[in-house]
């Protein structure tokens, strides 16, 4: 028996990992639903007015929580690479995977909402200052990552590649975090950071970060979806798989 | 040393060189990465000559004037100024007393001729009234700083 409450080590195994995952999904995503619903409630209606934007800086509620997912899940993705270059575990590298296509849509869904607000407030769609191009750089990478990864066959060298390719991607995070802090960019500072107290609104502020809450929980269960389908795809030889109730129903 | 800890040195030097060698290249482009330069900067003779560059900072207040669609203002970074004329459409923030980055180029007179003008805003989010508070609360300040 093991000292510790809870045995990690057990979870990281795929076949222990597939069924908890599977439990789990369904919490993540009526958390989402939930903090969606109360978020863009807050968002829409109750958060006030902008004295300088108007209605318009209401994109924020989208723009910041998709851009915050995009750096969070992009080192989520690299520290799994890591550990699968470090330990050989095999389900480091699947999380990997299953990380890349969520990270790549929340900094699209950064890139597209930020064209969206740019053109009305800064009064252009695309500008290459510091913050816009480090984050441009970073959907690229995601881009490059799935790419790298879907074009070695075999999965164990494609996780070997796809790590080093994040790893050396890991630079690009805190120079888009600090780029409007380094340089001169058209893109203001950070409204919410751990350094000072918040330059929102009470109501905006909780609108942005119960919307960021959302994003988070729907990420959860997306990836925790995402990665029982390549557990499958690539146990699919062992006999656990076979014998699993979904499985055997499908191939009858 | 066990592979695997030879395998997570590897990562964690490898990363830390990766991580200093960005910090060096960044560094020596820093100048290159601003995506505009101050009045100051230009001032200092920091300005590319006959190529267009953006400079940036705050319109002063009660420099605006218009003729048509030409504008001329006065961009400050409350060191220096550079008095900038633009035929065109201003953003709908652009403001006195805002931020504002203007691209196109430096006259020889000193002046700058802009082909493009963008507003740039700050990271503060508040109600209209509020907003509207702050103001008059500047307002009543420069009053009594300008007897």
């Amino acid at each position: 028996m093991s000292n510790r409450l809870i045995n990690w080590f057990k979870f990281a195994s795929p076949q222990s990992f597939y069924p908890l995952a599977g439990k789990m999904i369904p919490w993540f995503w009526a958390l989402a639903a939930i903090f969606l619903i109360v978020g863009l409630y807050i968002s829409f209606f109750v958060a006030p007015t902008d004295a300088t934007q108007g209605e318009g800086y209401r994109v924020i509620f989208v723009h910041v929580p998709a851009a915050w997912m995009s750096m969070f899940l992009y080192c989520v993705m690299a520290g799994w690479a890591g550990i699968g270059l470090a330990l050989n575990t095999r389900l480091s590298g699947m999380m990997a995977q299953a990380i890349a296509p969520t990270g790549a849509l929340m900094a699209f869904l950064s890139l597209w909402t930020g064209a969206f607000w740019g053109k009305p407030m800064w009064g252009a769609w695309w500008v290459w200052d510091a913050r816009l191009t480090s984050a441009l750089i970073l959907f690229f990478l995601y881009i490059g990552f799935i790419a790298l990864q879907a074009a070695i066959d075999d999965a164990r060298r494609a996780d070997k590649a796809g790590a080093i390719l994040a790893l050396v991607g890991v630079v690009n995070v805190p120079i888009i975090y600090f780029s409007v802090k380094w340089w001169n960019t058209l893109h203001q500072g950070a409204s919410v950071s751990i350094m000072k107290s918040p330059t929102m609104a009470t109501t905006m502020l909780w609108g942005m970060l119960i919307m960021a809450l959302a994003f988070w929980m729907y990420s959860i269960a997306v990836i925790l979806t995402r990665v029982r389908a390549i557990i499958l795809e690539r146990e699919a030889h062992t006999e656990w798989v076979k014998a699993l109730p979904e499985v055997r129903g499908e191939s009858r | 040393m066990k592979p695997r800890q030879k395998r997570i040195a590897l990562i964690v030097g490898g990363l830390a060189a990766l991580g200093l060698a960005a910090a060096f290249v960044l560094n020596a482009l820093d100048s290159n990465i601003a995506f505009y330069i101050t009045p100051s900067e230009i001032a200092a003779g920091k300005a590319p000559q006959n190529k267009t560059f953006r400079v940036g900072g705050m319109v002063k207040e009660g420099s605006l004037t218009r003729d048509n669609l030409t504008v001329s203002f006065v961009i400050t970074d409350t060191a220096r100024d550079v008095k900038v004329t633009y035929t065109g459409i201003l953003p709908d923030l652009f403001k006195e007393g805002k931020g504002a980055v203007a691209q196109g180029r430096l006259n020889p007179d000193g002046s700058f001729t802009a082909t493009e003008v963008l507003a740039k805003h700050d990271e503060n989010y508040m109600p209209p009234e509020a907003g509207h508070a702050i103001e008059q609360a500047q307002k009543a300040q420069q009053t009594v700083a300008k007897p």
